[in-house]
């Protein structure tokens, strides 16, 4: 919505991928696994019982994180003598640990790894420290953690790219449209850290409310809306019911989230985006024949038919964002630019329509420089080190 | 539903492993868990001809009535999947409420053959064989298909009377955990309403809607009443106007609840005493009124209600 305003959006590459969702049953693909697991003792093993993450600990966090098992389960009970579990750093870098473990061959039966904490802590604890998932587990997937490991894999999470905002007014770069949360970006950077999701919406959200009061305030005269605008909206909403034999809005969705799943997943590369693009543009052709039966009244394949315009666009805004950002930075990892690259972690890549609008208008993508960061901030930031 | 994997440590219950025996390592060429045994209902498994037959209620306030769907079985699905599939294929404007598809949030209550069920937490491999029968619930009115009017459980929801602690002592509120612990049972509740839906005092009888909160409510009126903080006295308005004495404890609310809130137990048989305590007990209102205690009215309580 915000982009078709003409709205800048930012960082749209930036997406998270928790490492643990559940991958089976069917049912209960997806749902999120709470770090708190990992938090209350948890490990993460392959099939082969190692605790594979030992072996992903990457250089910038090497000094912070346990080298050892002994220090990481001793670091529960002893933060000040011993170093963080590796099984808690960064999602991202969790994420891919996992991915590489499930694609070397040595994941769980249903592509994913083992989360084990039955083994590890006592069944009462477990029961009183984690009882939304033992019981999740339990009732949806008839396993019990309190004596066996569950299977996750990384799912995706978050979005931390979104509408480009003023960090006091949450204004966005169009007059009178304010954002925040996860639809706002640049709060987070290229990678969210856990919790930090709510405390922004507190915070933010406040500000945009603030912002949007002050703005409002500040206006004289009333805002007209321009009647044709509106018809043409009214038409293009109802034009499914007009047509027959069209696209099944459901199975558009279907092939959209299969051409993002494998061509702009955790894992991304050049040639798969440049495929992924051209696969978007077909399905917006497709998503203008779309046709539709029954009432106007709760009618949930018409909402999907009116939600599809803008996962297309949003999807396409991905897809760019990757393909321009040539390097690997928190969330957003390319497997032909494998490391940060500093020259772009100077900028952000800025998406806008400009004359034309609209989910078949085009995107144009620019870097911009980031914002200076104000002295006293930078003063504050200095202090805790 | 598979039997749990024995524990591979074999310490006492409640104390910490020594050194816990590592997971014997597995290979990824093992198979899915298999599936045999009885559901948790003890009903043996049926075996699949590989086919699911949903029979949905289809209509509106005016007229409806019972659709057949088949489609092929997937394994490890739950009814709501199964729904999604047939909005998917054949029925696009096939309503229903749902959102997390984790037994959180509370939506996607219907009634599967018959039982007031969340569609997201009920297995289709846990049923019966044959055709699986989704209705709407049967106490509120219908919107769509499966999608009905739940705003009699908004109506009674403003009418509690809100807490009302009293003012903080200088140095902070204080308060037993064993006081505190009572109450948090009943804030599981995720309002998915199966509760207000199976009740039959409502179910059965539209008139009593008027006169009757339901389970949903008095297990809030007990957190409240049972709250060491709060200074409010709810017990007549339960009374007089919220209908606890048209409950006559046949516990089917407990039975429906997925959060497993012990309702009829731990709520409405306490709050139960509490009225009898003080409204049909001569040797409590002896006391009252040898001590004092003033117990605010009805009309007091709820004209602080927000």
């Amino acid at each position: 919505m915000a982009m078709w305003a003409g709205a800048d959006v930012i960082e749209m590459e930036c997406v998270q991928f928790h490492p643990t969702g559940m991958v089976w049953p069917l049912s209960v693909r997806g749902l999120l696994v709470t770090e708190g697991v990992r938090g209350d003792g948890g490990a993460l093993e392959n099939s082969e019982g190692r605790r594979f993450m030992f072996d992903y600990i990457p250089e910038m966090f090497r000094a912070e994180t346990a080298e050892t098992e002994e220090e990481a389960d001793a670091w529960y009970d002893d933060h000040i003598n011993h170093r963080r579990t590796p099984d808690l750093l960064p999602r991202d870098e969790v994420a891919r640990a996992i991915n590489s473990e499930v694609k070397a061959g040595r994941g769980s039966p249903h592509g994913g790894v083992f989360l084990d904490i039955a083994s590890r802590r006592p069944a009462e604890y477990i029961r009183r420290r984690l009882p939304s998932m033992y019981h999740q587990f339990m009732e949806l997937a008839g396993v019990d953690i309190t004596a066996e490991p569950m299977e996750v894999g990384p799912t995706c999470h978050y979005m931390m790219g979104g509408v480009r905002v003023h960090p006091e007014t949450q204004a966005a770069t169009v007059p009178g449209l304010f954002a925040a949360g996860e639809v706002a970006g640049g709060m987070h950077g290229a990678n969210r850290l856990g919790g930090n999701s709510l405390s922004d919406l507190l915070v933010f959200g406040r500000r945009a409310g603030t912002g949007a009061a002050d703005f409002a305030e500040a206006r004289t005269g009333d805002p007209t809306v321009d009647a044709a605008q509106v018809e043409a909206v009214l038409a293009e909403a109802v034009a499914p019911f007009a047509r027959d034999g069209g696209e099944n809005p459901y199975e558009l969705h279907q092939d959209l989230q299969a051409t993002m799943q494998s061509l702009v997943g955790i894992i991304r590369n050049g040639p798969e985006l440049e495929q992924a693009l051209d696969k978007l543009g077909e399905l917006r052709e497709r998503a203008g024949k779309v046709s539709l039966g029954g009432g106007r009244a709760y009618n949930p394949g018409w909402n999907l038919a009116t939600d599809l315009p803008s996962m297309l666009t949003v999807s396409t805004a991905i897809a760019q964002g990757a393909l321009a950002r040539k390097e690997s930075r928190g969330g957003h990892t390319r497997d032909d630019y494998p490391g940060p690259d500093p020259e772009l972690g100077k900028v952000n890549f800025v998406q806008r329509q400009t004359d034309e609008r609209g989910y078949c208008a085009p995107i144009h993508i620019a870097p911009e420089p980031l914002p200076q960061m104000p002295a006293e901030l930078q003063a504050l930031l200095e202090e805790g080190h | 539903m598979t039997d749990p994997t024995p524990a591979p440590t074999t310490a006492g219950a409640g104390t910490p492993a020594p050194a816990p025996t590592p997971l014997p390592p597995r290979s990824p060429a093992e198979g899915p868990p298999d599936a045999g045994g009885t559901g948790p209902w003890g009903i043996p498994l049926p075996q699949e001809d590989g086919t699911v037959t949903l029979r949905v209620w289809r209509g509106d306030a005016t007229a409806g009535q019972l659709v057949d769907y088949t489609l092929p079985a997937q394994d490890g699905e739950v009814v709501l999947d199964v729904v999604h599939r047939i909005q998917a294929s054949v029925a696009p404007d096939l309503a229903c409420r749902w959102n997390c598809k984790a037994g959180k949030c509370g939506s996607c209550s219907s009634e599967i053959n018959g039982r007031p069920r969340l569609m997201c937490m009920t297995r289709v491999d846990e049923l019966p064989e044959g055709p699986i029968t989704v209705t709407p619930l049967r106490t509120f009115p219908i919107l769509r298909d499966l999608v009905t009017d739940v705003s009699f459980n908004y109506e009674m929801a403003k009418q509690v009377p809100a807490f009302a602690p009293p003012p903080p002592p200088p140095d902070g509120y204080r308060m037993q955990q064993e006081d505190v612990q009572r109450g948090q049972e009943f804030r599981k509740c995720i309002e998915c309403f199966l509760c207000q839906d199976v009740c039959h005092v409502i179910r059965d009888h539209e008139e009593n809607k008027a006169q009757y909160a339901g389970p949903r409510f008095f297990i809030r009126y007990a957190e409240l009443e049972m709250h060491p903080l709060d200074t409010n006295d709810r017990r007549e308005l339960v009374r007089q106007r919220m209908g606890l004495s048209l409950c006559n404890i046949t516990k089917c609310c407990t039975e429906v609840c997925p959060e497993h809130i012990k309702i009829t137990d731990n709520a409405i048989i306490p709050l139960k005493e509490r009225v009898v305590d003080s409204s049909y007990d001569p040797v409590a209102w002896l006391g009252r009124k040898i001590l004092r205690r003033h117990k605010r009215s009805p009309d007091e309580a709820t004209a602080e209600a927000p």
